[in-house]
């Protein structure tokens, strides 16, 4: 139960951590000079310690200004705080959560008609205005003594850059510690009252009920800012004031130092050792501090770079939070009470249904008195040893987390085989595609030189046919001038002559069509002669030409037309070849020569 | 994060060793053009050499520079301000390699009532670079010092401006016997040489601007 009431604590630790980093780290961040996973690496271990090992001193105070004494009253004040600084950091307004606990305490106090103790809220309420200007004078001091040593030092431009990346993350460090020490009592000290009495003993050390609570308070505030505080870092860093790198340094060293300064014990007692008056534990409001430095400078500078209305919204912010918290604080109590029947105080409230209002004896110093002896150890604490079961806890989380890296390994490997699979899978379907394309391409050459070849071997046809046209008409020439030669001189007609005026003409062309047709030849059978040349070696030029016209499927009777010899010879000339050609009786001589 | 200390000690030493560079390449483009004026062909050639090897380096430099920049992210919020005055700086050096070259490739006529003009026009545009070398080396250090070479820098790109337009209205209005494609051929060079101390003001310009950025 104790576990789920402190839920709005750590709710509320959330978004102090999301808001409040990046005052620590924000301008650092904005300005690219560390990245946001180192930044928020640091700050969540150095928040953690700062609030377990110097968390105790501003819980005091807060309990001064009222001890919520219920468990429920606790959730529901943590609660409202918490939304109050949700909803004004989704405005990305830097809001404080100081203000907004010390807001829905005062609700509290209004809600159960306890009084406030107004000592501790001028004790707070003055830390409002001294934070800020206790920051802007160590802004100041640091500034100058920053610009000394500097000018002094005359560091090279780029070395300086290296020295100020370590500097920002060793502040930002610091600045860490101090928050989770300062800003831990406005997370879960409206819960030390209810804290369990209990000791962990780790075998090494020790931690009480408070100090777990610190702890958890830690914890959530570091999972806030893993989880949500970039966002504000990017808009803070930059908003106010454009910062660079050396003054982020000294805005973020001067808001640790208030934040450190209010809550640091052994700073308090040394000023008491001296003779100074103590220092007063109180949970400084982070923004404030940071504000403040900044402001410093910007004065120091002559005051021409700060944005009036920004600083205008975050006063504004400072006002309206507490305002806001502590009316959401008392209409949720009224709620929680009335509709859950939710104990939210141990005394009762004159809200509260059915109920009658009592004077209740009890004093507020009285009940802040827990809260002022919180860090002894009740009587009636329970020591639980938890050395064995924390080393237990510890080496099989680190067995499950092994198991976890092997399984996240196992499942990498097997993506990346998968991957692997699907690229081989992609390589291959890129290669078909491509020799596809490939095919097709030869295939079109292919279809493209047959088409070439077979006009050629038309072409080849038409000269040929064209030669034993010629080869006719020469002989019908010959025919006719032995006609004329039987006619006598005095019969012979001009028409006579014409007639073989034209025949003769029509000869004139055949040599140019011969040679033509020889140009085919070789052209059409340009690899055909290399491949007889290479199966049947020593073939004449003749006997290679007839293969060539055999090839065109021409008979015997055309071959010896084109080649102006008798048919006969033509069927020789095969003979011979087929010899030649070692061809036997049964095989067809163009139909070998054709495969060729 | 450790590696950061050991690159921002490299990158201030290949800096240096950058302008250092452009130091050297001044001092040939000077006595190049010096050189050149007074017939010297051979050592104007080994002025030539000299410049284009400076350039080469200074090539090499600047590259290694940007490289460690972008890698380790030295200076976030200047980065691009500081390389973009390294291309600056390395324009001069290019500049002048340039410069000679075109004396190389073209060799004008220059006139002997003229060359002494020209070499005080080189003079005092190497002036110009020579003095915003030093402001680039101490802006790196002690920016606020970087003004006062600043402003030298600023003088001697005007007296520069001044000279060149002095040599090219005496190259039309008093050489008749020029032809106007040599007079045209005088007026680029006049311009040339006035270009490097173009160059040195531009990087001075972005010194300035830099140093009032970088006090921000």
């Amino acid at each position: 139960m104790f576990l789920f009431f402190i839920s709005s604590g750590l709710f509320l630790g959330w978004t102090l951590g999301a808001n409040d980093a990046s005052n620590v780290f924000g301008s650092a961040v904005g300005s690219k000079m560390i990245r946001f996973k180192q930044a928020a690496i640091i700050a969540s271990i150095f928040v953690v310690l700062g609030a377990v090992l110097q968390g105790a001193g501003g819980s005091h105070t807060l309990g001064k200004l009222g001890s919520v004494d219920a468990l429920g009253g606790a959730f529901t004040v943590a609660l409202a705080a918490g939304l109050s600084v949700f909803w004004m950091t989704k405005l990305k307004l830097p809001v404080s959560t100081s203000q907004a606990i010390v807001g829905a305490i005062i609700g509290w106090n209004f809600f159960s008609d306890n009084p406030t103790d107004i000592n501790a809220l001028i004790k707070i309420v003055t830390t409002w205005i001294s934070g800020p200007i206790l920051g802007g004078i160590f802004a100041v001091l640091l500034f100058l003594l920053l610009q000394f040593i500097l000018k002094r030092s005359k560091t090279h431009l780029i070395k300086l850059d290296a020295y100020i990346k370590y500097a920002l993350l060793i502040v930002g460090a610091f600045g860490s510690f101090s928050l989770g020490a300062n800003n831990i009592a406005n997370v879960v000290g409206v819960f030390i009252p209810s804290a369990p009495n209990i000791v962990l003993d780790f075998g090494f050390f020790t931690l009480d009920g408070v100090q777990l609570l610190f702890l958890g308070g830690g914890i959530a505030i570091a999972v806030g800012i893993i989880t949500y505080s970039k966002k504000v870092m990017m808009t803070v860093g930059n908003s106010l004031m454009k910062l660079n790198a050396e003054t982020a340094i000294i805005v973020v060293l001067a808001h640790s130092m208030v934040l450190f300064v209010f809550s640091s014990q052994s700073l308090s007692n040394l000023f008491v050792n001296i003779g100074l008056p103590p220092i007063p534990m109180v949970p400084v409001s982070s923004s404030q501090a940071i504000v403040g430095a900044i402001i410093g400078i910007g004065i120091l500078k002559g005051g021409r770079n700060i944005q009036v209305k920004v600083i205008g919204k975050i006063a504004m912010g400072w006002l309206v939070t507490p305002i806001i918290a502590g009316l959401i604080a008392f209409f949720a109590l009224f709620f929680m009470s009335n509709v859950f029947n939710l104990k939210v105080s141990e005394s009762p409230s004159k809200f509260i249904k059915g109920d009658v209002i009592v004077d209740h004896n009890v004093t507020t110093d009285e009940r802040t008195k827990i809260i002022e002896n919180f860090d002894e150890e009740p009587k009636d604490t329970v020591t639980v040893d938890i050395y064995k079961p924390a080393v237990i806890i510890i080496v099989t989380l680190l067995i499950l987390l092994i198991l976890y890296q092997l399984f996240i390994i196992s499942k990498l490997k097997e993506k990346g085989k998968i991957e692997e699979f699907q690229d081989s899978v992609d390589r291959y379907n890129a290669q078909q595609i491509l020799l596809e394309n490939e095919l097709k391409t030869t295939i079109n050459r292919n279809k493209k030189l047959e088409n070439e070849i077979s006009f050629k071997e038309k072409e080849q046809k038409k000269v040929a046919l064209s030669i034993i046209r010629k080869k006719e008409i020469l002989s019908k020439l010959k025919a006719e001038i032995e006609k004329l030669k039987l006619k006598p001189e005095e019969t012979l007609k001009h028409s006579d002559l014409n007639t073989l005026k034209v025949l003769i003409l029509d000869n004139l062309n055949l040599e140019n069509e011969r040679k033509s047709l020889d140009t085919y030849i070789s052209d059409l059978n340009d690899k055909f002669f290399i491949n007889l040349e290479k199966i049947y070696p020593g073939l004449s030029s003749n006997e290679k030409k007839l293969c060539s016209l055999l090839r065109l499927k021409l008979t015997s009777k055309e071959i010896a037309s084109i080649l102006n010899i008798d048919p006969k010879s033509v069927e020789v000339n095969r003979y011979r070849l087929r010899k030649k050609m070692g061809i036997k009786k049964n095989d067809n001589l163009t139909k070998i020569i054709r495969k060729l | 994060m450790i590696n950061i200390f050991k690159t921002s000690k490299s990158v201030a030493l290949s800096m240096d060793s950058f302008f250092d560079k452009i130091d050297l390449s001044t001092l040939n483009f000077k006595k190049g053009v010096q050189n050149y004026l007074d017939g010297n062909s051979v050592e104007f050639i080994q002025n030539l050499n000299a410049i284009t090897n400076l350039e080469s380096e200074a090539d090499t430099i600047q590259r290694k520079i940007e490289n460690d920049f972008y890698l380790h992210s030295l200076m976030p919020n200047f980065a691009s301000d500081i390389l973009n005055l390294i291309e600056n700086v390395d324009d001069i050096i290019d500049g002048e390699k340039d410069v000679l070259s075109q004396f190389d490739v073209e060799t004008p006529h220059i006139p002997e009532a003229i060359k002494k003009d020209f070499a005080e026009l080189v003079s005092f545009s190497a002036k110009s670079v020579e003095n915003v070398i030093p402001a680039a080396r101490i802006f790196f250090t002690e920016p606020d010092k970087a003004k006062d070479n600043i402003q030298k820098v600023l003088f001697y790109h005007r007296e520069t401006d001044t000279l060149s337009t002095n040599i090219k209205r005496k190259i039309f209005q008093d050489f008749d016997d020029l032809k106007l494609s040599e007079k045209l051929h005088l007026r680029y060079f006049a311009l040339h040489i006035e270009q490097v101390s173009n160059e040195a003001k531009n990087v001075a310009q972005q010194l300035s601007s830099l140093v009032i950025k970088i006090k921000m």
